[in-house]
């Protein structure tokens, strides 16, 4: 009974292919659309990961600051819960870096007399305290140290970004709902297109008696393959466009700086059976108005 | 003497209405088990609109129907189905599904019934056989002439074997050799315990068979 309902489901994919390639594609698209966002957020957000375990501090120091307040406050530092390294970076070696840094134009810093930059520390985390949170705290508790003029670690940047990746989520959780209700509605619509073409053959198939349950099979099964069809063929696009970009561009960036990769493999066969679900319920929808008249 | 309690299908006073005009008017009617019963009139008397009911093809006006202690009022959509079991149809225009071939026409009414796959595949083959269309199994039915398609029709009503056989003039576009098979085919079902109701206007045809006739008449039952 359940192979016949197959192969009738098979059949009439066969019969129509041209809707149902339709169905297909418009499936595939949704599903590669809603799934890069998934890519650039899974992505993003190990990124920024990799960024925040990378936080360091830099402690500025006053201008009065003696050599002993120096070591006493290096001391003070590295006492201080998190905090696995404070490396003094003097005024005279930050501005050699910033030479550095700057390259061509460094000549502009030559006019630069007296040294504008003061000293400072270049404060480390230990592994288990690289968050924002325990960031935020260390920088509060050095501020409150003697000789202690300023505290950055770059919150803003960071901050701003996880911002913007915050509301590119949102859009991306948007456009993925627009999506499916787009794609819910493809479906349900080619389902009612076949269903009008069959119009007559369901009407003789009820004076046979065969049951509604027996008539709905196949569509059911059908819209799973199409959803099933549209998400391999989504998934694949998307898994194809990730190694051209990653082959073509990747590897000119620094692995550490970039390091990408593809959706793990639950959340793609996750994806691929919300595919097949919508393809159920677009015929549910089609079939219950339908055989209701 | 046979009581309504032996009835296999009771009608009491049907009533079928399309707008202020009767289709039917006041019908009662006892037909019984293995019982060959021929309804007859002119076109328009209402014969085809009786069997329409029989099968919920169309829903009753006023009056009550029983179909094998199965009251027709009160049979939901969701029950159609179990009546509809109990009957094999023969279509005046035989409405046998085009886009199928002969044999998937028949089969579906077992494969609707859940049947495995080897029963079909006999039972099926065995009716096609009877009906003389085993050799064109894989045709469809636009490719038929009228009589082999009224023959099809017949394997599908028949395959299931029902209690009952309603056929809406099953002769009416046949020359009169398959209008013969036809009516072979339909005193055999008979002769194996069936119900058969034949609506027809061939005279012919009723003067071979020996069964009740009911004659119709714009609605009205005016003879029997």
């Amino acid at each position: 009974m359940k192979s016949l309902l197959f192969k009738r489901a098979l059949q009439d994919i066969l019969n129509n292919r041209f809707l149902n390639t339709v169905t297909v594609i418009t499936i595939a698209l949704s599903v590669l659309i809603v799934s890069s966002f998934a890519l650039f957020f899974t992505n993003a957000n190990e990124l920024l990961d990799t960024w925040k375990k990378g936080i360091r501090a830099l402690v500025y120091l006053n201008p009065e600051t003696t050599d002993a307040n120096r070591l006493d406050l290096k001391y003070n530092i590295q006492k201080l819960n998190g905090v696995s390294e404070a490396r003094f970076i003097s005024r005279k070696e930050a501005l050699a870096q910033m030479k550095v840094q700057m390259g061509r134009q460094s000549s502009l810093l030559e006019s630069l007399k007296p040294n504008p930059l003061p000293d400072a520390f270049e404060v480390r985390l230990s592994p288990d305290s690289q968050t924002m949170a325990a960031i935020e705290k260390l920088s509060k508790a050095i501020e409150l140290l003697p000789h202690v003029d300023e505290v950055e670690y770059g919150r803003q940047w960071i901050g701003k970004f996880t911002n913007i990746i915050n509301m590119l989520r949102f859009v991306g959780y948007a456009m993925g709902g627009l999506f499916l209700v787009a794609t819910l509605f493809i479906v349900a619509n080619t389902v009612r297109l076949l269903l009008y073409s069959r119009q007559e053959e369901i009407a003789i198939m009820r004076l046979v008696g065969t049951t509604d349950r027996f008539i709905k099979m196949p569509f059911y099964i059908q819209g799973v393959i199409l959803g099933a069809l549209g998400g391999i063929i989504g998934m694949s696009g998307l898994y194809f466009a990730f190694w051209f970009v990653s082959e073509k561009f990747h590897r000119g960036l620094s692995a550490e700086l970039l390091d990408i990769h593809f959706l793990p493999l639950d959340v793609t066969a996750g994806i691929i059976v919300g595919s097949m679900i919508i393809g159920w319920i677009g015929c549910y929808l089609s079939l219950k108005q339908f055989l209701k008249a | 003497m046979k009581c309504h309690d032996d009835a296999l299908i009771r009608l009491f006073h049907v009533y079928k209405r399309y707008g202020a005009k009767n289709a039917l008017f006041d019908i009662s009617l006892d037909i019984f088990k293995n019982e060959f019963l021929f309804l007859t009139g002119p076109s328009g008397a209402g014969k085809s609109t009786l069997l329409k009911l029989l099968y919920l093809g169309e829903s009753l006006s006023e009056g009550q129907i029983l179909i094998d202690r199965m009251n027709l009022a009160r049979v939901s959509r969701k029950r159609a189905p179990e009546l509809r079991r109990k009957l094999g149809i023969i279509f005046q225009d035989y409405k046998l599904i085009p886009t199928k071939t002969v044999y998937e026409n028949v089969s579906l009414v077992l494969e609707a019934r859940g049947m495995s796959h080897k029963f079909i595949q006999k039972k099926v083959h065995s009716v096609l056989r009877t009906v003389g269309m085993e050799k064109r199994k894989k045709s469809f039915p636009p490719g038929l002439s009228g009589g082999e398609q009224q023959k099809v029709a017949v394997a599908r009503a028949v395959v299931g074997e029902p209690k009952i056989i309603l056929a809406d003039e099953p002769t009416g576009s046949l020359d009169a050799d398959s209008a013969g098979t036809i009516f072979d085919l339909l005193t055999n079902i008979h002769a194996r315990g069936a119900t058969v109701l034949v609506a027809t206007h061939d005279a012919e045809l009723i003067r071979s068979a020996k069964g009740r006739v009911i004659q119709l008449k714009e609605g009205k039952v005016v003879a029997e």
